[in-house]
């Protein structure tokens, strides 16, 4: 289809900001008589506060406040996981305890130091399979994890049950947590090939490049926050209650993020932002908090570490007939995330397994804490999956790209716990174009060959990510002048989906470009309720809500020309700015002159009356704000049922050198399926951007705890290592499949996640094809790993520790 | 070469700032206000974007702080505030700079640009910002001021990079986002256009 907007690259508004350095983040502000807050934060992994005396720094020059936990909850701390805006209760090293305000830094840090914190040590744990066993300590007040609804618990193994996981074997304790499908033990018995292994995935950082700074002010009444957000109106949605004022006096400013990757979708992910607020509500002045980079990874999140047991059968055709998954995954010092149901979600969808079975349980470590990082579940299990595909294909004598091929989801299938239908799947088609672009087979040839030291490895990977939601609001507006307004709660990530989704309004009316207005950047711009944008989701969902407000928009301006010009409103068409009777072009309005005729006529065309009856509370507040001045689209996106899932495929070349442990990437092509391309560079930019987190994953991002205290050893960039301009290839090649998608309405899905996964699994299946199929089962797969495996050396000290080395 | 400037100029001003290298990124450090007067003229004058601007600036105060927060020019980010990420990169007579890591007044006789003065009074963006945007190089936008200043010095020096030389000479940038591939996009074409 002949799109005017939808497929074509253009200026994001925001990126002039970014290159000339204009755009502000949270911390570029400043207002008149501002002071600045810092944290004390907790020392220990785990620990009560029992005192605190702040007499002497409350005494001290230029000192204004002091906010704790006690200022927060007055009514004691929710007894839950999830980070909590100041907590008397720390679970983990660098939690904030209390901020103190001061008409600088240098003074605030100098008082904080004169603050005496009695602290109640309490038992920590760093491995999670340490707190399961029995006797074991627990991460928590009240347990080591903690059952949705009915509060903390503790969940114990006897010593044997995990001394028997560590050593390899499949766990036989009761999971907290199941899904299954299929005749597991018939699937089994069909096949041909049956692997079974104990792995492990790291936990790291999100490591956001902006920390988590915010700067915040009450003004006759209202909160102004400026903060740094993924999703602006969702997150100040939740963010409002956090702080506790009504969703009508607080006013969000998040012009620009510097990172989010899963930890700033939700208010309850960064909290932190709440300190400012109270601490400027408490002393009547600006507040600013700036975060250093110790404060942002401690508390900007971390993924969920792994500890697991997989059984895959294939049948002698190389169908994958089973899947059976044990993940204790690592819930951290906050709790939080679904990674181990979403890993076994996603080996059905991709390999449209046949019998799946998942059983899974969450458990505490006094470490970061930890939440959705891009593809959570999805990404970690891909790189444990990938070598296990490549080593079904070389036992069943089955081609690699075949055995993908053999079990690849299509359009038509279901899949996942829920057996849910796609709503289209071209995954065949990415897999045949990757492989194609990639020139496959003659690249194949090389595989394992040797030149001296350096060895040839290839790789075929695949992700998945489920991308797209639906219920979330669209409002667009033509103002008199005839310009069309998108407002856009989305949020500016980097991803540009705050734009990218506002050209489905564009597309809808004809409108050029320059002619089109996107409102965003802050709540008092009265901008719909959007999902929070995570999951993938932005372009799915948000397409589809401005894409309905443009079409009740143009409803709206048909009805008021017929009103006008006689006749009825399905006689009309529109272009070049115009409505006109489609029998009698010459005969018809001005888009400007219809916008003001619907201002004058008022009601249901500018807001005041018939809104639709599900819209959200969030945007009726904005809806009543802006009723009356602009012609008004208005659109509640109903509910769909089916999953549109985003699929990517990546073929890599690397040249392992097994003396050293480390590897070029020679070659790296990387395809999505997203349906209809909406933004190329965008989309672009997506992939290569989950390719380097791919990379990271597989290769090396993991952090570490010292066991003697507890203490984070990786508190930035230098210890918690991200991939640099030279760990990644020169050139990344990416593709698209470019095919609509039915249930949305310019055909497109969302693809941020999967694009790391592929990336992920590719890298890790082309390291084992570089070491004859060995399988390490274990991401990061490291260069020592790597030397040790050449050179015979089981160096694991104990098996699928977490959080600490391996060996 | 650039590089090794870089990195020389980098551990010099380690050195010299102290606090900036032991404080693991505590920001009082770079914004400390007071000292036993007397030690350093507080008072400086530095040629900054090719205006000479007068100054209050601390002994111990980070070329960073005093751009960002006593000159208002914050398009120079900080990452990390310790010499780990490149967001705060900048020029001084050419060179790129970590400007979280050098005081302020070692560099005082220096010539020192940020990315606030690349565009031309008339409006006109430098090529490599040009570049950047024809190509979408950034995506959350918060290390690109830093790759933006890399890429200046590196073309400076050398005006036709290959992409492999392009990479070197922006490895000293990290960008979470993962968008080097299309940083180094923007570089190439920046060199086609400049
Ligand atoms: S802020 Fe200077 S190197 Fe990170
Ligand atoms: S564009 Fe986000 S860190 Fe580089």
């Amino acid at each position: 289809m002949a799109y005017m907007h939808i497929g074509k690259d253009f200026v994001p508004p925001d990126v002039n900001g970014k290159v000339t350095g204009r755009i502000k983040y949270a911390e570029d502000y400043t207002r008149e008589g501002m002071v600045y807050a810092r944290l004390l934060t907790s020392p220990i992994p785990h620990a009560r506060v029992v005192n605190i005396d702040a007499s002497e720094a409350l005494a001290m020059d230029g000192v204004f406040g002091l906010l704790t936990a006690d200022d927060v909850y007055p009514d004691g701390e929710p007894q839950s996981t999830g980070l909590k805006v100041l907590t008397n209760e720390p679970t983990l090293v660098g939690e904030p305890i209390l901020a103190l305000a001061a008409i600088d830094e240098k003074t605030a840090e100098t008082a904080i130091s004169k603050i005496s914190v009695t602290f109640e040590r309490l038992p920590f744990v760093l491995d999670p399979l340490d707190s399961l066993a029995e006797g074991g300590p627990d991460a928590y007040n009240g347990g080591n994890t903690y059952v949705f609804r009915q509060g903390f618990a503790s969940e114990k193994w006897s010593a044997d049950q995990v001394a028997s996981f560590r050593a390899g074997n499949e766990p036989t304790a009761e999971p907290q947590q199941t899904f299954a499908y299929g005749d597991l033990d018939a699937a089994l018995a069909e096949s041909a090939f049956v692997y079974e292994s104990t792995f492990t995935t790291a936990g790291y950082p999100h490591q956001s490049m902006e920390p988590r700074s915010a700067m915040a002010y009450w003004e006759n009444g209202k909160l102004y926050l400026h903060g740094t957000s993924q999703s602006l109106s969702a997150l100040a949605d939740g963010m409002a209650s956090i702080v506790g004022v009504p969703q009508e006096d607080f006013v969000f400013i998040n012009e620009a993020t510097g990172g989010g990757f899963g930890q700033r979708a939700r208010a309850n992910s960064i909290p932190s932002m709440a300190i400012p607020a109270k601490m400027s509500q408490k002393i009547n002045r600006p507040v600013m908090m700036r975060i250093t980079r110790d404060e942002e990874t401690a508390i900007g999140g971390a993924r969920q570490g792994f500890q697991g047991w997989i059984k895959c059968g294939f049948k002698a055709d190389g169908t994958m007939a089973a899947a059976d998954l044990y993940i204790i995954s690592d819930n951290g010092g906050k709790g939080g995330g679904g990674d181990a149901y979403s890993a076994a979600d996603c080996i059905s969808i991709l390999y449209q397994t046949e019998a799946v079975r998942f059983r899974g349980t969450s458990i505490g470590s006094n470490t970061g804490h930890r939440g959705a990082q891009r593809g959570p579940g999805q990404n970690q299990i891909a790189a444990i999956i990938a070598p296990i595909l490549d080593k079904a294909a070389e036992e069943l004598g089955i081609d690699r790209l075949k055995i993908r091929q053999i079990n690849t989801p299509q359009n038509g299938d279901i899949g996942g716990a829920s057996r849910t239908p796609f709503t289209s799947a071209y995954m065949p088609e990415a897999l045949k174009m990757g492989a194609e672009q990639f020139n496959l087979e003659e690249r194949m040839a090389r595989s394992r060959k040797r030149n001296g030291s350096k060895v040839t490895g290839i790789g075929i990977g695949q992700g998945y990510h489920n991308a797209g939601r639906s219920g979330m609001d669209g409002i667009v507006r033509l103002t008199a002048d005839g310009r069309l307004k998108v407002h856009n709660g989305v949020g500016n990530l980097g991803t540009y989906s705050y734009a990218s989704t506002s050209r489905a309004a564009a597309e809808v009316l004809q409108m050029p470009w320059e002619r089109v207005d996107i409102v965003t950047g802050r709540t008092d711009r009265h901008l719909p309720i959007t999902s929070p944008q995570d999951g993938s989701n932005s372009i799915f969902t948000n397409t589809r809500t401005n894409y309905g407000a443009a079409m009740d928009l143009l409803g709206k301006m048909k009805e008021i020309a017929a009103m006008e010009l006689g006749g009825d409103a399905a006689d009309y068409d529109f272009g070049d700015e115009r409505v006109f009777k489609a029998a009698a072009p010459s005969e018809g309005m001005t888009f400007a002159e219809i916008a003001q005729k619907g201002i004058a006529l008022g009601g249901k065309f500018t807001g005041e009356a018939e809104l639709p009856e599900e819209l959200n509370d969030f945007t009726k507040i904005s809806v009543s704000r802006l009723a009356g001045d602009a012609l008004m689209g208005i659109y509640h996106d109903a509910p769909h049922n089916n999953n549109p899932p985003g699929f990517t495929v990546t073929f890599t070349e690397i040249e392992m050198d097994v003396e050293t442990g480390k590897y070029d990437i020679v070659e790296m092509v990387t395809i999505g399926d997203c349906g209809t391309v909406v933004h190329p560079q965008g989309l672009k930019n997506q992939l290569v951007g989950g390719a380097v987190w791919g990379i990271g994953l597989t290769g090396y991002e993991r952090h570490l705890y010292d066991p003697q205290n507890g203490l984070p050893a990786s508190t930035g960039y230098w210890q918690s290592k991200i991939p640099t301009m030279m760990d990644t290839p020169a050139k990344i090649k990416t593709g698209w499949v470019d095919l609509p998608d039915p249930e949305n309405p310019v055909g497109a899905r969302g693809i941020g996640e999967p694009a790391m996964g592929a990336v992920a699994a590719a890298l890790a299946s082309a390291i084992s094809d570089s070491l004859e199929g060995h399988l390490f089962n274990a991401a990061p797969v490291t260069a020592d790993m790597i030397i040790n495996h050449v050179a015979g050396v089981t160096s694991e000290a104990v098996p699928l520790a977490q959080n600490n080395f391996r060996g | 070469m650039n590089l090794n400037l870089t990195r020389r100029r980098f551990i010099k001003g380690v050195i010299a700032s102290g606090a900036a290298a032991t404080t693991t990124g505590v920001w009082v450090a770079a914004n400390g206000a007071a000292r036993p007067a007397g030690a350093v003229e507080r008072m400086i004058r530095i040629n900054i974007n090719g205006q000479v601007r007068t100054v209050d600036v601390a002994p111990q105060e980070t070329l960073a702080s005093t751009l960002r927060y006593k000159l208002g020019l914050t398009g120079t980010k900080l990452g990390c505030n310790r010499g780990e990420c490149g967001a705060c990169t900048v020029l001084v007579d050419d060179v790129s700079t970590y400007a979280c890591s050098v005081l302020t007044h070692s560099v005082k006789n220096g010539r020192i640009e940020t990315v606030e003065g690349l565009e031309s009074a008339d409006g006109t963006l430098h090529p490599v910002q040009q570049a950047f945007i024809e190509e979408l190089a950034p995506q959350c936008g918060y290390c690109t001021p830093g790759q933006i200043m890399a890429a200046v010095g590196l073309l400076r020096e050398n005006p036709n990079p290959t992409r492999e030389e392009a990479r070197q000479g922006l490895s000293g940038n990290i960008c979470r986002c993962g968008s080097y591939d299309s940083y180094l996009d923007g570089v190439m074409r920046a060199a086609q256009i400049g």
